[in-house]
């Protein structure tokens, strides 16, 4: 058992994840239907920058091309956060059906069976408007591309994925014992979301200490973005800072892991 | 108490706020035992269950389940034990049957041919056969609780627990069940400790019986001794063709009462002491029967009487 290799280990993990994929196909109207709903969802957030930089020409320091760039790489490490944990945050409709009950009963760990209980390929159409503003922000905004930005951009959109991810699984781990707390968790996980699109110039001190060192969502998108676009960006992130999002990211999931850890410890079981 | 017991608990204890649902629970099963684990609702037994399987952190005392930790060690104490919670379902409802059976294979790392040898010898002793290209969601009740059975054993556990599986269950199934959980802990020696409120399921698959009351263990032996401690009777009712003297001699039977002349007559019998088949024979070779009901022993009856037996209530 000592040895048996990664695939084998992960064997489980595929299994079900494949099992979620072949669930959804099965109703293949109301499958794409979603996706269309996600695409809707990916372009109103794209109309809001839109509107804005419609009336202003510079918002928080950024110009209509900069905010792109901040906006497509959010919603990027938003939409695959979502696509693969994002259900992370109903943990008491799992209770409620029991499946939490089950995934006890069941030789793997809780978290990871939690993760791999549903893939929402729907989400795939919020992606694709985030891929396609990246690909338009790419281009047209004057980067002076070399080896190294090319490498900030990989590691932001992986390690900002990860950061979404920890967010989504500490809102899960404080829902153990927060009844019907989502609308307390949201304000985390979506409003992380909401916060990690803008410049954070435009938030007061105490938010952008919020969003940089404690919910760190700024390097999901803005501190790289900056740094990339060699734009002067906020006093307290300077660029080296942009080379500190994994860092983020472990800080992010340390935090989730503790919420996690505390949530499971709470768990009574569901009912009678 | 044996180093090798498969379920071991001592002084356990769970309290809830301000409440102990779990009062100073010891009690220990032997492998290859089946063990009806019964009491009202609110008694305690779910709380239990939830310690054995490690969903629940106990407040203090022992706990191994087969001989393990099960909060330290839950994914191991999982590998070897099957458990169905009557009421939640295990399996897949957007996925046919068949995939719950290919997942759960995979979760506890069967290879590609035990899983299938496996399903195909648990799906044709539960005939499961045609439904097994059926979403789970649209299996009636009774195919469900096969199904969740066989999903729970699809990797041979040496522990069984069932948590009132033939709730809500038609008399058929409830037959289907109980045939095939005997055939099955005949063959594999599997352990069985069910919840139930039906007495019908502790008379046809246990040997032991656990009554808990407020937490506390309040009866913990056979079947046959829970009956002689509570009086715990079955009762034939039988309708006879024509008024009919009181059926005062049928062995192992007791009339308790007589109706319209004897037209309906009650006798109350004890199943370790004969069978509904023999007190009917024995009836219909002097009388004409014409219909027949069996009123079974209220769970929560004989649950009160232990309480009263025990001074408790």
């Amino acid at each position: 058992m000592a040895d048996e290799s990664l695939s084998e280990r992960l064997r489980p993990y595929r299994v079900l994840l494949a099992s979620r994929a072949r669930a959804q196909m099965q109703y293949r109207a109301s499958f794409v239907t979603d996706i269309l709903g996600t695409v809707g969802v990916g372009l109103a957030e794209f109309a809001e920058v839109w509107v804005i930089f419609h009336n202003v020409d510079v918002l928080g320091g950024l110009d209509f091309t900069a905010a792109l760039l901040v906006f497509a790489l959010s919603n990027l490490a938003f939409s695959l956060a979502d696509m693969f944990v994002g259900h992370l945050d109903q943990l008491p409709r799992f209770i409620r059906a029991g499946q939490v009950d089950a995934f006890y009963v069941r030789p793997l760990p809780l978290l990871a069976q939690l993760m791999t209980s549903d893939l929402s390929l729907r989400r795939v159409g919020r992606l694709a408007v985030a891929l396609v503003a990246l690909t338009v922000a790419l281009v047209t905004a004057p980067i002076a591309w070399s080896a190294a930005t090319v490498a900030l951009i990989v590691l932001t959109v992986v390690s900002g994925t990860a950061i979404f991810s920890a967010l989504f699984t500490a809102a899960g781990g404080l829902q153990f014992f927060l009844v019907d707390g989502s609308e307390f968790t949201n304000a985390f996980t979506y409003g992380g979301s909401y916060a990690a699109q803008q410049s954070q110039q435009v938030f007061p001190g105490p938010l952008r200490i919020f969003w940089t060192f404690v919910a760190p969502t700024a390097f999901v998108a803005y501190i790289p973005a900056v740094a990339v676009l060699g734009l002067p960006g906020d006093r307290l992130a300077p660029h080296w800072l942009a080379w500190c999002t994994p860092l983020a990211a472990l800080l992010a999931w340390a935090i989730a892991g503790l919420c996690w850890r505390l949530g499971t410890r709470h768990y009574q079981g569901a009912g009678g | 108490m044996s180093a090798d017991s498969i379920i071991e608990t001592r002084e356990l204890v769970r309290d809830f706020r301000k409440t102990r649902a779990v009062d100073r629970m010891t009690f220990s099963v032997e492998p290859g035992e089946a063990v009806g684990y019964i009491g009202a609702n609110g008694a305690g037994k779910s709380t239990t269950i939830k310690m054995l399987t490690g969903i629940l952190k106990p407040t203090s005392g022992h706990v191994r389940t087969c001989g393990l930790d099960p909060m330290r060690r839950r994914v191991e104490v999982a590998r070897r034990l099957g458990v169905v919670f009557g009421q939640r379902s295990q399996l897949w409802w957007d996925l046919p049957l068949r995939d719950s059976f290919t997942i759960l294979g995979a979760i506890h790392r069967m290879d590609d041919g035990s899983t299938r040898a496996r399903t195909d010898l648990l799906v044709e002793q539960l005939e499961m056969g045609p439904q097994l290209g059926t979403p789970v969601r649209s299996l009636s009740l009774g195919q469900r609780m096969r199904a969740e059975i066989a999903a729970a054993l699809l990797h041979s556990p040496e522990l069984l627990i069932l948590d009132e599986p033939t709730i809500g269950l038609d008399v058929l199934s409830k037959q289907r069940l109980r045939e095939f959980l005997v055939a099955e802990r005949h063959e594999q020696g599997t352990t069985l400790l069910l919840t139930t409120h039906d007495m019908g399921d502790i008379e046809r698959l246990c040997d032991r019986v656990l009554v808990v009351d407020h937490g506390r263990l309040a009866f913990d032996g056979t079947l046959t001794g829970l009956a002689g401690t509570v009086g715990a009777q079955r009762i034939l009712v039988l309708d006879l063709a024509g008024p009919t003297p009181d059926l005062c001699d049928v062995p192992g039977a007791t009339l308790v009462q007589s109706e319209s002349d004897g037209l309906r007559q009650r006798l109350s019998f004890d199943s370790a002491a004969t069978t509904v088949a023999a007190v009917l024979a024995h009836v219909s070779s002097r009388h004409e029967v014409r219909d027949l009901t069996i009123e079974e022993p209220d769970i929560e009856d004989v649950v009160r009487r232990i309480y009263a037996a025990s001074g408790r209530d």
